[in-house]
Order: C-alpha cells, then sequence, then structure tokens
C-alpha cells in the first residue's frame, strides 16, 4: 500500500494515538459522563427496567441525610488532621536524616516501607494493633505508660473507632512527604547555611528565613496532593471500621460505596460521587493556582 | 571541645533516627514475628516479640491452603499484563503527543490532565455498570483493561515530558536516513527513555499488585480472586488465626520488597518529579 507523504505524516499522529485514546474514551470517560447520567435518575439495577428521570432528587437528598452530613464531616477531620501531622513529622524526619553525615539512603529506605506497603495489609496491621481488649495498643497503654485504668474498647467506640484510621493516615503517609522533602533539602545550597551561621543565626533562625522560603513551593506541592490524597480517604476506613459502629465513621467514599454495593442505590451513590468530585476538581485548580506563585517567585 | 560538642550531637542525631525508624516498622516486626508463631501463641499476652519456638508451620499452611497459589498467580498475571500494557500504551500516546502535531493537540492533553484529576473512586458505580455491561466481571481480563486505563493518563503525561526533553536531532538524522517513526520510536526513543520507562513500569506494577477497590466490585467467583482480595477474606475466615494472616501478607509483600530493594534509585525519581504517589 503506498500512501501519499502527505496522508502519511496526518495518519502517523493518530496510530500513535488510537489506543490510549480508546482506554481512555472507553473505561474513562464513558463512565464519568454515565456516572453524571445516573445521578439524576432513580437508577433501576435489573436490565430491562426503566429508570425514571428524577432530576436533582439525589442532589437534594445529599445535603438532607445526616450520615452524609456526618461522613463529609468525617473526612474533613480526617485530612485536617492526617494532613499537617504528615507534613510535619516528615519535616523533622527530613532534616534529621539529611543532617546525617551517613547513611542518608538506609534512613530513608525504612521510613519508605510503610508508603511501599498495600493498604489492605497496613490496615489488617493496624485492626490487630488496636484490638480489644488484649491488642498491642491497649497493652502499651495499660501495662507500659499507665494511660488508660482498663484497655479501651478501640474498634467499637464511636469515637474511638475514628482514631486508629487517623494514625494509619498519618503513619503510612510520612515517608512519602519526607522523601520529597529530602530531595528539596539537598537542593538548598550549602553555603547559605554557612554564611547565615556565621552572622550567628541559630539552627531554628536559620530553618525558617533560609531553608523554609527556598522549598517553600515543595511544600505547597505536598500539601496539596495529602489533601486530595485526605479527602479520598476510603480503604482504611472501609476496612477497619467498615463506617461503623452506627455509621459513625463513615467518609465520603465509604459512604457512597455503601449507597451503591450494599443498599443497590447506584443514583445516589453516584450524586454524592459526584459532589466529592466537584470538591477535588476546585481544590486541584487550587492547587494550579497556588503552585504557580512561588514559582514565579523563585 | 568543639568538636565533642559535634560528635555528640552527631550521636544523638543517629539515636532520634533510629527510634523513629523502630517505630515506623514496629507494625511489621509484629507481623514477622507473629508469622512465626505457631498459631496458639498469637493472642498472647502480653504481647511478645521474640516467639519462643519459632516455625514456619504459617507459611506452609499460608500457602498450601485456600487456592493461595492460584491467587498469586492471579495478581502476577493482572499485574504483569496490565502493566505492559500500560507502559506500552502510554508511550505511545506520549510519543504522539511529544513529537507530532495535529489538531485538537492541547485540548485533548487538557482533557487528560482533567479526568487524571479526579479520583478513580468517583467513577467506581458507572464503571460497575460498564464491566457487567462488557461481561468483564468475575474476569481477569476486567481488571487488566481498567488498571491499563486508569494507568495511561498519568504515565501519559510524565512521559510526555521525558519525550520532549530528548535531543530531537537523533531523530532528524533517523528521518533524514528513511526511517518512519514506528521505526524512530522502537529503535531511537525508547531505548533512551529506559530510566523513565522503568519508573512507569515500577509504580505499574506496585499500583496493579496491590489493587483492592476495583477486584472487590467485579470479582465474585474465588476463583478469579487476587491476592489482596484473598488476604482480607483470609482474615475473615480464619478470624483470630493471626499467625496465618500474617503469613500470607508477607508472601504478598516478598515482591515488593524485592522491586524497592533492587530498584530503588527509580523510585526517589519517580516520586520527586510528582507524578507517582506510594
Amino acid at each position: 500500500m503506498h500512501l501519499s507523504l502527505k496522508t502519511q505524516k496526518k495518519l502517523m499522529p493518530l496510530l500513535f494515538l488510537i489506543p490510549g485514546l480508546l482506554f481512555f474514551a472507553i473505561f474513562q470517560i464513558y463512565p464519568l459522563l454515565k456516572g453524571f447520567q445516573m445521578s439524576f435518575l432513580d437508577w433501576q439495577i435489573m436490565p430491562g427496567r426503566v429508570s425514571e428521570f428524577i432530576g436533582l432528587d439525589n442532589y437534594t437528598r445529599a445535603f438532607k441525610d445526616v450520615v452524609f452530613g456526618r461522613a463529609f464531616k468525617n473526612t474533613l477531620i480526617y485530612t485536617l488532621v492526617t494532613v499537617p501531622g504528615q507534613m510535619m513529622i516528615a519535616m523533622v524526619v527530613a532534616i534529621l536524616i539529611n543532617s546525617l553525615p551517613k547513611g542518608k539512603t538506609f534512613f530513608r529506605a525504612l521510613y519508605y516501607i510503610p508508603v511501599i506497603t498495600s493498604w489492605v495489609i497496613v490496615s489488617l496491621l493496624i485492626r490487630y494493633f488496636f484490638q480489644s481488649p488484649n491488642g498491642i495498643v491497649n497493652y502499651f497503654l495499660v501495662e507500659i505508660f499507665h494511660l488508660a485504668a482498663s484497655p479501651l474498647p478501640w474498634l467499637r467506640d464511636p469515637t474511638l473507632a475514628f482514631v486508629p484510621i487517623l494514625v494509619l493516615g498519618i503513619w503510612k503517609g510520612i515517608g512519602w512527604s519526607m522523601v520529597i522533602y529530602l530531595a528539596a533539602l539537598a537542593g538548598v545550597p550549602k553555603e547559605l547555611d554557612e554564611a547565615s551561621a556565621i552572622d550567628g543565626a541559630n539552627g531554628w533562625q536559620n530553618f525558617w528565613h533560609i531553608t523554609m522560603p527556598l522549598i517553600s513551593p515543595t511544600i505547597v506541592f505536598t500539601m496539596v496532593m495529602l489533601l486530595i490524597g485526605g479527602f479520598n480517604v476510603f480503604i482504611s476506613v472501609y476496612l477497619i471500621t467498615g463506617g461503623g459502629p452506627r455509621q459513625m465513621t463513615e467518609v465520603m467514599l465509604s459512604y457512597a460505596y455503601h449507597q451503591a454495593f450494599d443498599f443497590l442505590d447506584f443514583g445516589y451513590g453516584a450524586a454524592l460521587s459526584y459532589l466529592m468530585a466537584a470538591l477535588i476538581i476546585t481544590l486541584s485548580f487550587l492547587q494550579i493556582k497556588l503552585l504557580r506563585k512561588p514559582q514565579e517567585i523563585y | 571541645m568543639y568538636r565533642r560538642k559535634k560528635n555528640f550531637n552527631t550521636i544523638i542525631r543517629y539515636l532520634l533516627a533510629t527510634a523513629g525508624a523502630v517505630l515506623m516498622i514496629f507494625p511489621f516486626l509484629f507481623m514477622v514475628s507473629n508469622a512465626f508463631k505457631a498459631n496458639v501463641y498469637v493472642i498472647e499476652y502480653p504481647p511478645k516479640l521474640i516467639p519462643d519456638n519459632p516455625s514456619i508451620e504459617n507459611f506452609i499452611s499460608a500457602w498450601t491452603s485456600n487456592n493461595f497459589q492460584l491467587y498469586f498467580l492471579n495478581s502476577a498475571l493482572v499485574a504483569l499484563v496490565a502493566t505492559v500494557g500500560t507502559v506500552l500504551f502510554a508511550a505511545f500516546t506520549a510519543y504522539a503527543f511529544a513529537r507530532f502535531e495535529f489538531k485538537g493537540k492541547e485540548i485533548l492533553f487538557g482533557l487528560m490532565l482533567i479526568v487524571l484529576m479526579i479520583p478513580d473512586m468517583i467513577s467506581i458505580i458507572p464503571r460497575f455498570y460498564l464491566a457487567r455491561s462488557l461481561d468483564l466481571r468475575n474476569s481477569l481480563w476486567g481488571l487488566i483493561l481498567f488498571y491499563i486505563a486508569s494507568g495511561i493518563t498519568g504515565n501519559t503525561f510524565f512521559l510526555r515530558g521525558f519525550f520532549e526533553s530528548l535531543p530531537k536531532e537523533l531523530e532528524e538524522a533517523m528521518t533524514i536516513d528513511g526511517a518512519n517513526p514506528f521505526e524512530i520510536f522502537f529503535r531511537l526513543a525508547i531505548p533512551l527513555s529506559k530510566p523513565a520507562l522503568a519508573t512507569v513500569g515500577i509504580f505499574s506494577f506496585l499500583g496493579n499488585w496491590d489493587e483492592y477497590v476495583w477486584a472487590l466490585t467485579i470479582i465474585d467467583k474465588p476463583a478469579k480472586r487476587t491476592l489482596p482480595i484473598a488476604i482480607y477474606s483470609f482474615q475473615g475466615q480464619h478470624g483470630t488465626e493471626w499467625g496465618l494472616v500474617f503469613a500470607a501478607m508477607i508472601i504478598a509483600l516478598i515482591p515488593v520488597l524485592i522491586i524497592f530493594i533492587s530498584l530503588q534509585r527509580y523510585f526517589a525519581g519517580g516520586i520527586t518529579s510528582g507524578a507517582f504517589k506510594g
């Protein structure tokens, strides 16, 4: 087959693009559009039955739904606790490891192990640690540190049950931010530290006035990534508490998932997902705005 | 005097770093220790870190029971095929964006970026509907195809940047010698991009190997389970036999650790580029 050079030139990009675009269109774009449509329907899961158009009913229902309100609040708490928690601990660890004359790679690898371990495994581990009454956490609280008189009923208590989820969220994420902070710290010129030390600055002043401004774009970057990750909390909740007891630890995604796959209310689940998507897209655009700024300054 | 103070400081730092590291891997120490305890000892109180009579009994029973080997194989197959697909198709797509001019290029790329922002969980309900319509439920293909699709977007973004950083001159020279774009892609661009492709491959493999939610959603048949699902249901069936569950978890972790330790240099680069999150 001989095609003219011009046709060939036009056809080439298409040949490269086709496989990727097919996947993109079928498995990404179509579900997003279908989900949007579902969110306006009283979706019938049995094939052949007609799903009625109910307008914004699924959305208005969400705003009146007490459990969804709680799921939103829990998601917010999770994000507001785990994001600063991860960032601060990761920064301290990164500064510490960066100051070691030898063995940086070794320590970096150790702190990174929770990050590469799957959510299923760490969730089960946390559940084991927070068992009651004879779990390891209870053992340390009662027998070693004497912080509690008797074992705490971690996973059975509506307020306490969220604690293991928060602990897991912080612990698993530290290594990720740490690796990024270490890379940023490695980029801070040594001469600047030395110069400020000669000028009589102490370690804290040095960090606050020299290091911080230089790595602030990195800090903003991790913050936004972690915020989005925080809103996405799901597997840990699903596996550690299942949203319980009495739906008290439900987060947005676990609630949407339960609506769809336990109560088979696909339309409502889709609407909840879309509310969540709106939140995340807003956050992402804020990121783009925030991230551009520091780059223009430096 | 100053020197001694400095040495003292360094020792303190090492002690702190070690204490932190112990805290970070503490749960894993318990996991390993309990996996080596024959089941009776696991609910012991107070908990013991060093087993009295270490045995590999749990590993043997985990490996030989409940179709565990089949699940391991399912996971390996799905992760490998999906990784190859992701790397190949993402590289193709990225190369088109990096080296060709076509109508609507930046609009299409922008659309991919917006989709990339939206987490997969958002569309899990309609994706389930799609999988059911395509008869992909309870099939490993149902996992593979969707894994490839979710991998392509982000990796296209990452690889486009990499391909654009390659010098154009070599490709122009090959064009003058009469090579077509496919030859240039396979004989020049791909070999030059090995580190970037390795990074994409590693993160795809680990993500696919560990993927839980989608597999949970579309796989009901026990014979089609992957390891994360199997481990979780293992815990359900053997409620208190944590030693067995931990042994199963360690077996699932071994490939991850091997990849992590042997390919560490690709990790830091992949993470700091911002394209991958653990």
